[in-house]
């Protein structure tokens, strides 16, 4: 109350301490608010300089949801008006973003922010530097309000670079010019794309003049000088990097960040790693960033500032690729032995990422996450072990491989419980293909696994007892030796009920069904769905949330994970080999009085249970892929062949609706039986696209040809292709078959045709960062012109001649149509034949719709 | 955005601390302390830069500290702010600090605190840097203390002010006067040493 009364004072020594007292003390205390709202709103009326900057300081400082209420019509007016003061406007200027950062829906958008934009003119420094500020923010969320801003600021910034160093004097540091403006017009060109032809030389200039700067002698000794310098640079460096248009820069960026590298001051050379690893992401500037491979792995070891050393781990992570990933993998591992405990965890993800992605040789793979677990066994997360499984699960070839590495990695006196899992897991799959060497021999395996049971926890001890029970089927010498494991007190009585379970159960299991039956319950594990790893989605947790509690809720779900994810060890049926089924055969065998067996028929029975409903879909068909791309540009055609099956397609679509027409021809001259086509979508593909269908006849003579038809909308645009399934029987054995049904977004293209004039226009409209997308690739095909005009006819929309000024360049034009929207598209391709490289731009009213029709598109050339 | 400008000793005990963000007491003091554990056990010549401000707002924060003879300056800011610029004005604020106090010491924070958040103010406002060039700032500063000493100068007023605030209210008192000095507010820290 002392303080509010204060602020009504006329001296300043009251005022200010009144200020003081509110700004440092004061949040948003509800009572007082109004009264020193009040007394601000004097001050700001006041007209002096003094007074309204205390004003404005007391606003920023507080800068409650009630204060911007009050005064956010206000302050904008007080930044354009003419006669303020420079010290004033830049107080304003803060003010106003602070109040726009609390809440931007206050801020009202008006005439006031073109004035704001000239303010990048002013004879003053500071203004211009608190209205660079503001610019920055307010572009972030208004792109178009603000793109004059971008000429302006180029002019501006170039005007800076050249000066001579002593011409801003006061806001010269350490010989550099303006170093913060530079630092902030930077900054505020970097939410924009690469500007005009025109601006653009300039701009170019600007950045070359200071990468100049960069090489010439230092003109002072000082850290100041040369901290001021960087900083310029490195900003230069980012929005090189953010254009990615001018490989020549990008090159020279690389060179100079190289040099960092190698410098004596530890802040450059974390900056110089930090920024390195955007570059690496660039198309350009990969290859050069890779020459500096050496000196990066150099800095893994040397470099005494962990900070430092996490950067360069990241640097590694950006740069690898294939050529390349042996080496770093390596050199992370044993990288690994020493690092800091704080980043283990993180860098065990990237390696089991890094040698997942590249691999070329998977026993090279199998050899790497095994080491992996050996040196870092407690920070190996689930979702490394269960990927090496599901790996070595679906490549038949390292099965042998991996069996016999686990085999010997298991010898070592002390390892890793980790390890005990992958090597149960996969000696209970494959041991029988290395027990026809006498030093691996099935009792060998078995006695192994055992002495190692007792040190293990509870999940690890079941999923020990589940490959015994594999055991008792592949090795049937072995059985007896199991069963008394199973029967003894230990695990029949075991106080845990899930090991219990599992005793009794495969006691009995083993003891009454036949060995046929025993064959087809522990039957190897069908190969899992390719899925996008979950370690990849693993990391971009732990990357996001680095909050201590972030971290918690990430192991947390890890937990949740084990029943999503697509290992299922834990869970009781795992073991054999289709989760629902195996159940029920458990629970009926789990009865411990069973009267003397299952009879013969239920065994029978139970095979059928599983054939029927092995509801595991099986992995896309290899080649699919290829076969789905070439419809995006065409509606019919054949879809998938085997030696027994072939699909055929014919579709069309009109507007947001479409029916298609699936043939299915039995290539055989037998019959199939239980022939079931079932389309799955995933639950975000449902909510947008609609699928209707009947079933087809269950029987498929030899020779003959079903139809299926397939009714379409799309209710909004989607992202996925919906997976056609198709089980039957064929023969005695049971057929499983998956394709991606090409049902694409662009399918609901409708062309548009329009003049240059209007095509620019519309063009220049959709000008927001977030509704472009572009990318840049190789042509995978020869490329020729006529080709190309078919693919993007084909693709949709219109091709438009004589729009673009170079000839060589497609342009096109067209709307998306579904039940909720419609989307307007356009798209430019221009190739470059000496590179036979492309560059494709799509601009569309919707992020997701450019992204996902550039993504399409691009697979095209 | 600057999330946080911390200035504590080498013992952690806080001499200055100014948050740009509402959070409340008890977290604050917890920043104060993890910033100085994190600060306090690096060496001399490893960069300035730290991961992590974990309590203000995650992991896209940044530390980037300075230390002075018995000072720890320490900005916590997001990615929108260039490192090297923020490491520069560390400088110009210690240089500004100087300028104004003739050979800045940690006593002088310890005895004029008003001051130092008065220039804090002229350099950075809710966040943003508002004025880089030092001169400016310290003809500022030097325009305040004018209108102070003359406005102390006009009779005893200021005085009687105080005196008649007193006695309107005194229970108002004692608080006031803890306030004014931060330092005393916070609990002996142990030296981690």
């Amino acid at each position: 109350m002392e303080a509010v009364n204060l602020l009504s004072s006329n001296r300043y020594t009251e005022k200010q301490i009144g200020y003081l007292f509110i700004s440092v003390l004061v949040n948003s205390n509800s009572e007082l608010i109004r009264l020193i709202n009040n007394a601000i709103k004097n001050d700001l009326a006041s007209r002096n300089p003094t007074f309204m900057g205390l004003a404005l300081h007391c606003i920023a400082s507080v800068g409650s949801r009630e204060m911007a209420e009050a005064f956010a019509g206000e302050i904008p007016k007080v930044l354009v008006a003419g006669d303020t003061m420079d010290s004033v406007k830049q107080s304003a200027a803060l003010c106003l973003l602070r109040l726009y950062r609390t809440s931007p829906d206050l801020v009202p958008m008006g005439d006031w922010t073109s004035r704001v934009v000239h303010l990048l003119n002013d004879q003053h420094l500071g203004v211009v530097t608190a209205a660079t500020s503001l610019i920055t923010t307010l572009a972030q969320k208004n792109p178009e309000e603000f793109k004059t801003s971008v000429s302006l600021a180029v002019s501006r910034l170039s005007r800076i670079v050249t000066s001579a160093s002593t011409d801003l004097q006061d806001y010269t540091y350490y010989f550099v010019p303006a170093p913060w403006l530079s630092v902030k017009l930077l900054r505020l060109l970097q939410c924009y794309p690469p500007p005009d032809p025109a601006v653009r030389g300039r701009l170019t200039e600007c950045l070359e003049t200071i990468l100049n700067k960069a090489q010439e002698p230092p003109k002072s000794k000082k850290v100041q000088h040369s901290n001021a310098k960087n900083a310029v640079l490195f900003e230069a460096i980012s929005l090189i990097i953010h254009h990615d248009s001018e490989p020549n820069l990008l090159v020279r960026a690389c060179n100079q960040l190289g040099q960092f590298l190698q410098h004596r001051e530890t802040n450059l050379r974390y900056l110089a790693l930090e920024s390195m690893c955007t570059l690496a992401s660039s198309e350009f500037s990969h290859e050069a960033v890779k020459t500096h491979i050496e000196t990066v792995i150099n800095a893994l070891k040397t470099e005494r500032d962990v900070s430092v050393r996490q950067r360069a781990v990241d640097l590694l992570y950006a740069m690898c690729d294939r050529s390349n990933a042996p080496q770093i993998v390596a050199e992370m591992l044993s990288y690994l032995e020493t690092a800091d405990y704080s980043i283990r965890e993180e860098i065990v993800l990237k390696v089991a990422i890094l040698a997942e992605k590249y691999a070329v040789d998977y026993t090279w793979y199998v050899d790497t996450i095994l080491n992996l677990i050996r040196i870092a066994g407690d920070y190996v997360s689930e979702e490394v072990w269960y990927r090496v499984i599901q790996i070595v699960i679906n490549r038949d070839d390292v099965q042998g491989y991996a069996a016999k590495t686990v085999f010997e990695a298991l010898q070592a006196p002390a390892c890793h419980e980790n390890l005990v899992k992958v090597g149960g897991y996969i000696l209970g799959e494959f041991g029988n293909l290395i027990a026809g060497d006498p030093r691996s021999s099935p009792l060998v395996q078995f006695n192994l696994l055992h002495s190692k049971f007792h040190l293990c926890s509870v999940p690890t001890r079941a999923l020990l007892l589940s490959t015994y029970i594999k055991f008792v089927n592949l090795f049937p010498e072995v059985k007896a030796t199991i069963q008394d494991v199973l029967r003894s007190d230990s695990q029949l009585r075991n106080a845990d009920v899930e090991l219990q379970q599992r005793a009794v159960e495969y006691l009995r299991l083993s003891t009454v069904a036949s060995t046929d039956i025993l064959a087809t319950v522990l039957e190897e594990m069908p190969p899992f769905p390719e899925r996008a790893s979950s370690i990849l989605a693993k990391l971009k947790k732990k990357k996001g949330p680095g909050t201590v509690t972030g971290l918690e809720d990430a192991k947390r779900e890890r937990g949740v994970d084990v029943n999503g994810g697509p290992e299922p060890a834990p869970a009781s049926a795992s073991a054999a080999s289709t989760p629902s089924p195996s159940a029920d055969l458990l629970g009926l065998g789990a009865t411990p009085p069973a009267p003397a067996g299952p009879p013969p028929s239920s065994g029978g029975l139970l095979v059928d249970v599983f054939s029927d409903s092995a509801s595991a879909v099986a992995p896309l068909a290899p080649g699919s892929e290829d076969n789905f791309a070439r419809f995006v540009c065409k509606n019919n055609g054949v879809l998938f062949e085997n030696q027994l099956l072939q699909i055929g397609l014919k579709s069309e679509f009109r507007q947001n609706l479409g029916r298609m027409f699936i043939f299915y021809g039995n290539k055989t001259s037998t019959q199939f039986l239980n022939f079931t086509p079932t389309l799955i979508c995933s639950d975000d593909l449902q909510s947008n696209l609609t699928l209707q269908t009947k079933p087809v006849d269950p029987t498929v003579d030899g020779g003959a040809q079903v139809q299926q038809v397939v009714n379409i909308e799309c209710v909004s645009d989607f992202m996925e292709a919906p997976v056609l399934n198709i089980q039957f029987r064929y023969g005695g054995t049971f057929q499983n078959v998956s394709v991606q049904l090409p049902i694409t977004l662009n399918k609901f293209f409708q062309p548009t045709e329009m003049a240059s004039q209007d095509f620019f226009q519309r063009w220049k409209q959709l000008s927001n960062p977030q509704q472009e997308v572009q990318n840049i690739f190789k042509a995978k095909h020869p490329m020729d012109t006529e080709i190309t005009k078919a693919k993007i006819i084909g693709f949709g929309s219109a091709l438009l001649e004589e729009v673009d000024p170079n000839p060589a360049n497609f342009v096109g034009a067209g709307i998306i149509h579904s039940k909720t929207t419609q989307i307007g598209c356009l798209l430019r391709l221009e190739p470059n034949l000496q590179a036979q490289m492309y560059r494709l731009t799509l601009r569309t009213s919707k992020e997701s719709v450019s992204q996902r029709l550039c993504e399409l598109l691009s697979e095209q050339f | 955005m600057i999330k946080a400008i911390l200035i504590f000793n080498n013992h952690g005990k806080p001499r200055l601390s100014k948050f740009y963000q509402h959070i409340n007491e008890d977290t604050q003091q917890q920043i104060i302390r993890e910033t100085f554990h994190l600060v306090s056990k690096r060496d001399e010549n490893v960069c300035n830069f730290l991961e992590g401000g974990l309590l203000i707002g995650g992991s896209d924060n940044r530390l980037i500290y300075r230390h002075y003879a018995t000072l720890y300056f320490v900005f916590c800011v997001d990615s929108s702010e260039s490192e090297l610029g923020i490491l520069d004005l560390i400088q110009v604020f210690v240089e500004t600090l100087d300028k104004c106090f003739e050979n800045v010491c940690e006593l002088d924070l310890i005895f004029h605190v008003d001051k130092v958040h008065n220039i804090l103010a002229e350099m950075v406002m809710g966040g943003m840097v508002l004025e880089t060039n030092m001169n400016e700032i310290v003809t500022q500063i030097d325009a305040q203390n004018k209108l102070e000493k003359s406005e102390a100068g006009l009779a005893g007023a200021p005085a009687r002010a105080v005196s008649a605030v007193k006695n309107m209210n005194l229970p108002e008192i004692p608080r006031n006067i803890n306030i004014g000095d931060i330092s005393i507010k916070v609990p002996n820290l142990p030296s981690f040493k």
